[in-house]
């Protein structure tokens, strides 16, 4: 049993958000993902429920909640597309999980940490996505493209970080 | 056993839901290759077809819950873009006009000439029975939104099964085709792309008359992979819809291929690449096509009428002008219609000033004069032997004589 103290990490950096914000916040961003492309089709490199998923699973520091909260927002995403629903449920679950999991032992309030933390996310759901794909679901046309992943996860850091403090505007203490 | 659970229950709580989710895409990945297992190749070849029951009430409730606020925002950008385009960015509009002037002159300067073929063509399919589809309506539709995938070619249009759309039906633009109807919702459709992993369309090459099977991939490129090496298949061929996978009419622009090399996962065939003649990534408006059939619609029938009539009126006109115009070189036409190498010689012997090799660069020399008069040339004398109020003196005897 692990025991608390007052001190600890967890309960010392431990946030929480009003439910319109944990509920809309994940709503706008793939509203956002869905619209901006049309008019900006580079745009679709960018991968804000990504970003909201970290955020908030770093945010909580809570693995299960991080993980629901990848996974819903993964399949949302699936909704709007022709896959079958789980493709991102299960990329995006896993890295909420690894992201409230990396958050008990970095001080997320750093700009260079949360840009680490979302370079390196982005590359390992490429990596999960390519796995799912080529392996689940047997799609052969689908390659892993390393510079434009590292392109792709450089993106995500320059939206993630206005983001962020954005949204750590929200945040209220447990 | 309590406290293993409390220790490992976050990851235990992770492996249940990917597991789940796992379990969730087998099932629904084993649908459509149960599906598919049945049907002929090329009428398969369009493939992304809807998901089954289940999964589809899963993906409605989530496209009616975000297409509603695409709608606005849509809506919201056209009238931004519109009082923008209207009345602020007017810079270029005249020229616009003047270039689009010229272009409705050379349209239908073409429309003209490319009807009596068109007619002849029809001619030729009436007497061997060939069946043509012919587009007789279209749906216009705007796009609201995308998948937001970089992997899903996925598009949303703002019309629906409200408006007479329905799964499998063809979308184009005037450049070409786009992709097909997916699935559709009361008042708004789910648009594939060709270029989806899960697309596909059947194609013919336009000089080698090559048939071949048209599919997407995760990337977004458009490929033929089901084509051996074959030495006449060049960049820069045309590529059109061959109407055999029974969704896209025959003969609509797909694109031009860009590249052909051997393809790596499926040897011996070729991996040729195809630019989409139509620009898949900025799609603003797209026509579902709702109707075909066999005749030509009532309206085309009159354009191409029209046009035929004012081809036969252009030829007549044309004909008329070279009965009335003079013939410069019957005599050499006669003689050089036997012997067809020697017509150039001939052709700039009969021209004044002309340039050896390059026809009709002088001017034309003039023929031998039949029944000379005072008006000849060369029958005036010359001017400082002309006395004021004297008569003029007769023409001599052998230029009199009838020839």
């Amino acid at each position: 049993m692990v025991e608390h103290s007052y001190t600890s990490r967890e309960e010392l950096d431990q946030y929480g958000f009003h439910p319109g914000v944990t509920l809309l916040a994940p709503l706008a961003c793939i509203l956002l993902q869905a619209v901006l492309p049309k008019t900006f089709p580079w745009l679709i490199s960018i991968d804000l429920p990504l970003i909201a998923t970290i955020f908030f699973a770093v945010s909580r520091r809570n693995p299960i909640a991080g993980t629901v909260t990848g996974t819903l927002i993964g399949l949302f995403q699936d909704g709007l597309t022709n896959h079958p629903f789980g493709v991102d449920g299960i990329a995006k679950g896993i890295i909420g999980y690894v992201a409230a999991s990396v958050g008990f032992a970095v001080d997320i309030e750093s700009l260079i940490n949360r840009m680490l933390l979302v370079f390196t996310l982005s590359l390992f759901q490429g990596g999960l996505l390519y796995l799912i794909a080529h392996w689940l679901l047997g799609d052969p046309t689908y390659r892993l493209q390393p510079l434009h992943q590292v392109i792709c996860a450089v993106a995500n850091c320059v939206v993630a970080i206005p983001l962020f403090y954005l949204l750590d505007t929200f945040r209220t203490r447990d | 056993m309590d406290s293993f659970f409390t220790r490992f229950k976050n990851p235990m709580v992770l492996i249940a839901i990917v597991l789940t989710q796992v379990i969730a895409l087998a099932i629904q990945v084993q649908r459509p290759a149960r599906d598919a297992a049945g049907g002929a190749r090329e009428m398969d070849a369009t493939g992304g077809g809807p998901d089954g029951r289940k999964v589809t009430l899963l993906r409605r409730w989530t496209i009616l819950g975000i297409t509603p606020v695409e709608r606005v925002v849509h809506g919201s950008s056209l009238k931004v873009r519109g009082v923008w385009d209207g009345y602020i960015d007017l810079r270029h509009t005249h020229q616009q006009n003047e270039q689009l002037k010229q272009d409705v002159a050379r349209l239908r300067e073409e429309q003209a000439s490319f009807a009596e073929d068109a007619a002849q063509g029809r001619r030729l399919q009436t007497l061997l029975a060939f069946k043509q589809q012919y587009v007789t309506s279209t749906v216009a539709a705007q796009v609201i939104g995308t998948s937001g995938s970089e992997r899903s070619h996925v598009l949303y249009l703002d019309k629906g099964s409200d408006d007479g759309l329905k799964p499998e039906q063809p979308v184009i633009t005037p450049d070409g085709v786009v992709g097909k109807i997916r699935d559709v919702f009361p008042h708004t459709a789910q648009l594939l792309l060709i270029n989806d992993a899960t697309a596909g369309a059947g194609v013919i090459l336009t000089s080698t008359r090559v048939r071949g099977i048209l599919r997407g991939s995760a990337t977004g490129q458009v490929q033929i992979n089901n084509l051996t090496a074959d030495s006449r298949i060049k960049p820069g061929e045309q590529v059109v819809t061959s109407g055999g996978d029974m969704v896209f009419p025959r003969g609509l622009p797909v694109g031009v291929i860009e590249s052909i090399a051997p393809d790596p996962l499926h040897q011996p065939y070729t991996a040729i690449r195809i630019k989409p003649a139509a620009n898949l990534a900025r799609l603003e408006e797209v026509l579902v096509i709702t109707g075909t059939s066999s005749t030509l619609p009532p309206t085309a029938a009159q354009d191409a009428a029209d046009a035929e009539a004012a081809a036969q009126a252009n030829q007549r006109a044309a004909d008329l002008i070279a009965e009335k115009l003079p013939s410069l070189h019957s005599n050499a036409s006669d003689s050089t219609a036997a012997n067809g190498a020697e017509k150039p010689a001939e052709d700039t012997e009969s021209q004044v000033g002309s340039v050896s090799g390059i026809p009709n660069s002088g001017l034309p020399r003039p023929k031998p004069i039949l029944h000379p008069d005072r008006f000849s040339p060369g029958a005036t004398p010359p001017a400082e032997d002309l006395r004021p109020g004297a008569a003029a003196e007769p023409l001599p005897a052998q230029s009199q004589k009838p020839q």
